[in-house]
């Protein structure tokens, strides 16, 4: 009995404590990141910091506006080409055709979040961009690109999330729309978006945020050159794809200037997230 | 006058599984018609033939012929959304959609296209009177539907089928998530509504069919044993097998 109890004990303790390390290492993250960072923005100036788009650490220039100007249009046109693939795939997959055909295309979508980054970039840099070279101009690799290539990327959670979201919705909704004479759209449009909304916006929102993280496979495609873009043929060089550029070989304060360009994308993030988690909630208030 | 309703020689399937078998019936026009039988006789399964809502079960087959106001609405090229226009439901339980009380009311016209305020306005308004809820809800139309209390939602149900103006009323075990009181409310509900249109209701509550309709029909395994007027069928059924249902020897 004692030793029933001992064991009892000890499981739980063990559960408890692997449960708070992984809180324990994002904590610690946070606190790396941001003492390395914050001393460097204090020391440079916020303003200079987040509105200067000179980026020269040989001549001591640290202006990080054109890389988030670069990470919201890479995000953003991530969006435009993910989020309505992503979204028109769900209501497809569970309004308009048979169980068996989701029971194969669902799970075969979701394997797309399977495939690693860098095979993204490799088909981004060996079919992507020569495309967009010969029939549009402009280097290739570029904003347009990394935009195609990480809306692909960002499509499974897009969809899953989605499909879960649509696929909640109560029978009964849907019935009543075909019952007052609504065609299968009208009965999507009308209710079932509706109902699901907030699982729709939490799937848009965590496709979001892979965007913005992503990091390998926009190296790959987005040119990496540091400018505020002025089509989308240009090529752009992100928050993230500039940390694991240059982390490498950094030394000084050009080494903490990538630590406070980690503090700015830690700050995007936490903000998507919580976005994430009001609408989520909202959706739970409404039913 | 002929029927509103004439089903002959029905038989459908559920993939091998056999339905309902060789059922005929006639419903006749501003009258209310009960179905009743056990669990799983198939009276909601019929019910649901008469909007073709048994086509969303994909291993649904249907033979025999259904004629709604004479047209057989199985014959081929037949538009369903405007059968469902012409032949309403109301549902087992309450499933108002999570829009506000307004928007509820105005569905149907938006899935005809008619979004003109002032037609709307006047719908959603002259639909909740017919159905009893407008001292209700008057003063609440922005707010979501599913606020309402269950017997309210019910009867905003059938007021967004009145307002897309429908023959027939078909209600499927309508009071099953209610109380005793708002059952009472639902009911004379519906034998107002009996001037105006032709109602099927199915029901397990044989005392609800006997207060409430003018004719009954008793199924049983996916037959129709007998069908009369209300009161005969309650008082001197013909067939043994209702006589054992309405008095409780069944099973």
């Amino acid at each position: 009995m004692v030793v029933r109890w001992i064991a009892e004990r000890a499981v739980k303790w063990v559960l408890i404590a692997l449960a708070f390390s992984a809180l324990a290492s994002l904590l610690l993250i946070a606190v790396f990141i941001f003492k390395e960072g914050v001393p460097f923005i204090v020391r440079v100036g916020l303003k200079d910091f987040l509105l200067s788009s000179e980026w020269d650490p040989q001549a001591g220039r640290f202006g990080v506006f054109a890389m988030i100007v670069a990470s919201l249009c890479v995000t953003f046109g991530a969006m435009i080409v993910g989020a309505p693939l992503g979204v028109a795939g769900a209501i497809f997959l569970n309004e308009f055709v048979s169980r068996r055909i989701t029971r194969i295309v669902k799970p075969a979508i979701e394997l797309l979040a399977g495939i690693p980054s860098v095979v993204y970039g490799f088909i981004g840099v060996v079919a992507v961009a020569p495309l967009i070279r010969e029939h549009l101009g402009g280097p290739g690799l570029s904003l347009l690109c990394a935009s195609l290539i990480l809306g692909v990327m960002v499509l499974p959670t897009i969809m899953s999330v989605a499909a879960d979201a649509i696929s909640s919705v109560p029978n009964s909704y849907r019935e009543g729309a075909l019952a007052l004479g609504a065609t299968r759209w009208q009965s999507v449009r009308m209710v079932i978006l509706k109902a699901a909304r907030s699982g729709i916006v939490a799937g848009v929102i965590l496709g979001l945020g892979r965007a913005v993280g992503e990091t390998m496979a926009v190296i790959m495609v987005a040119g990496n050159t540091v400018q505020v873009p002025g089509s989308v043929l240009d090529p752009v060089r992100t928050l993230t794809t500039n940390i694991a550029l240059e982390m490498g070989h950094a030394t000084g304060l050009h080494r903490q200037a990538l630590f406070a360009t980690g503090v700015v994308l830690f700050v995007v993030i936490m903000i998507l997230n919580a976005l994430t988690m009001a609408a989520m909630k909202r959706g739970h208030a409404g039913k | 006058m002929k029927p509103a309703i004439e089903i002959s020689g029905l038989n459908l399937f559920y993939g091998l599984f056999h339905a309902l078998k060789d059922v005929s019936l006639a419903v006749e026009r501003r009258k209310i018609t009960a179905l009743i039988g056990p669990s799983g006789c198939g009276k909601s399964t019929l019910l649901r033939v008469l909007n073709r809502m048994n086509d969303l079960i994909p291993e649904c087959r249907i033979t025999g012929s259904v004629l709604v106001e004479g047209r057989d609405i199985y014959a081929g090229g037949e538009d369903v959304c405007a059968l469902r226009k012409k032949v309403g439901m109301v549902f087992q339980r309450p499933n108002p959609f999570p829009l506000t009380v307004r928007e509820n009311v105005a569905f149907g016209l938006r899935v005809e296209g008619i979004n003109e305020p002032g037609a709307i306005e006047q719908a959603v308004e002259e639909s909740l009177k017919a159905a009893w809820l407008w001292e209700n809800v008057k003063d609440s139309l922005d707010r979501s539907a599913l606020e309402l209390p269950l017997d309210q939602q019910q009867r905003l149900c059938v007021a967004r089928l009145l307002a897309v103006e429908p023959d027939v009323i078909l209600m499927d075990e309508p009071c099953s998530a209610l109380d005793p009181i708002a059952t009472g409310k639902i009911e004379d509900l519906m034998i107002e509504l009996r001037a105006r249109y032709t109602i099927v209701i199915v029901t397990h509550n044989m005392q609800q069919a006997s207060r409430i309709s003018d004719v009954s029909a008793y199924m049983l395994l996916g037959e129709m044993i007998e069908m009369g007027p209300t009161l005969q069928l309650f008082s001197k059924p013909r067939d043994r097998r209702t006589e054992d249902y309405i008095t409780g020897r069944y099973g």
